[in-house]
């Protein structure tokens, strides 16, 4: 019992760490799409926990209020939109190139890996200082999250809102339906 | 003690996940999805930093990229409606306009 209780933090992370690994390979390798995306979903919700784990509260809040709650429901009105029988069934994979793929993923991994452990022997692994004053001042991550965001770094954060305005703009280019994406294709294809 | 490199590791293994899935998926939305998860495996590394050198800063480009991550999915469900409008499949290897 003393186990547990002095090694919470250790536990909790490996648990939600175990957690995230097993939903992210569920999100590639299940076969029916709507399992992937409530795969995908319980990533997220682990990423939050780590998150809150690392004292990013606010990022928490945003990771559950946008990947969770507005991008899930996106893809899951898509994948109902589209009709699953068009995939086929017995084909998942890309023919040919999937075994080497992953070979590729996995020296990809094995390399950055290697990086991570010299990087980590160079530099020690130490606790964090606390990062929750601003002009000495004590605040709530929140408020010091928003005041770096809006104080120092305001214009990405104009140049990211045009951005998503574009993204908003192209998004209903694609969706509309005489969206000129068809006779574009046929013209090609005499 | 759970320090910087498990986050680090935890963040590289997702990343490899997405990679693979990215690669290997044939259907369009599982890729997006899988890109999804390469997303998430940045701002892990991003929040981890910032809490291990005590910068908010990590936390402020985490909102960008969860910002960009919002408009990388509108647009790609957008070329996916797009995709079975025009092709009727959402499976990858029947969009070759452009010899692919």
């Amino acid at each position: 019992m003393d186990f547990l209780v002095d090694n919470f933090g250790s536990i909790l992370f490996y648990v939600v760490a175990g957690i995230t690994v097993a939903t992210a390979i569920g999100v590639v390798a299940f076969r029916n799409p709507v399992h992937a995306a409530i795969s995908l979903l319980v990533t997220f919700l682990m990423v939050a926990v780590l998150f809150i784990m690392s004292h990013a509260e606010f990022l928490a809040a945003v990771q559950v209020l946008v990947y969770a709650g507005g991008i899930m429901v996106l893809y899951l009105f898509v994948i109902m939109l589209v009709r699953i029988a068009d995939i086929g069934p017995g084909k998942v994979f890309l023919s040919g190139l999937a075994p080497l793929a992953v070979l590729g993923g996995v020296v990809l991994g094995c390399l950055i890996a290697i990086g991570i452990l010299l990087g980590s022997m160079a530099a020690g692994d130490g606790g964090a200082a606390a990062m929750t004053a601003i002009n000495g001042e004590a605040i709530g991550n929140t408020e010091a999250v928003g005041w770096l965001l809006y104080m120092k770094y305001l214009v990405p954060f104009e140049i990211v809102s045009v951005v998503l305005l574009v993204a908003m703009i192209g998004a209903i280019v694609f969706g509309r339906r005489d969206a000129g994406l068809a006779g574009a294709v046929e013209e090609v294809e005499p | 003690m759970i320090g910087a490199t498990h986050y680090v590791a935890l963040s590289l293994i997702l990343l490899c996940i997405g990679l693979v899935g990215v690669m290997v998926r044939r259907n369009f939305i599982t890729v997006l999805m899988s890109l999804e998860l390469m997303f998430n495996a940045v701002n892990i590394n991003l929040i981890a930093f910032s809490f291990r050198l005590g910068d908010l800063t990590g936390q402020v480009l985490a909102i960008f990229v969860i910002t960009i991550a919002a408009a990388e999915a509108a647009i790609g469900l957008g070329l996916i409606i797009a995709l079975v409008r025009l092709k009727d499949t959402v499976a990858l290897e029947e969009a070759d306009e452009m010899g692919g």
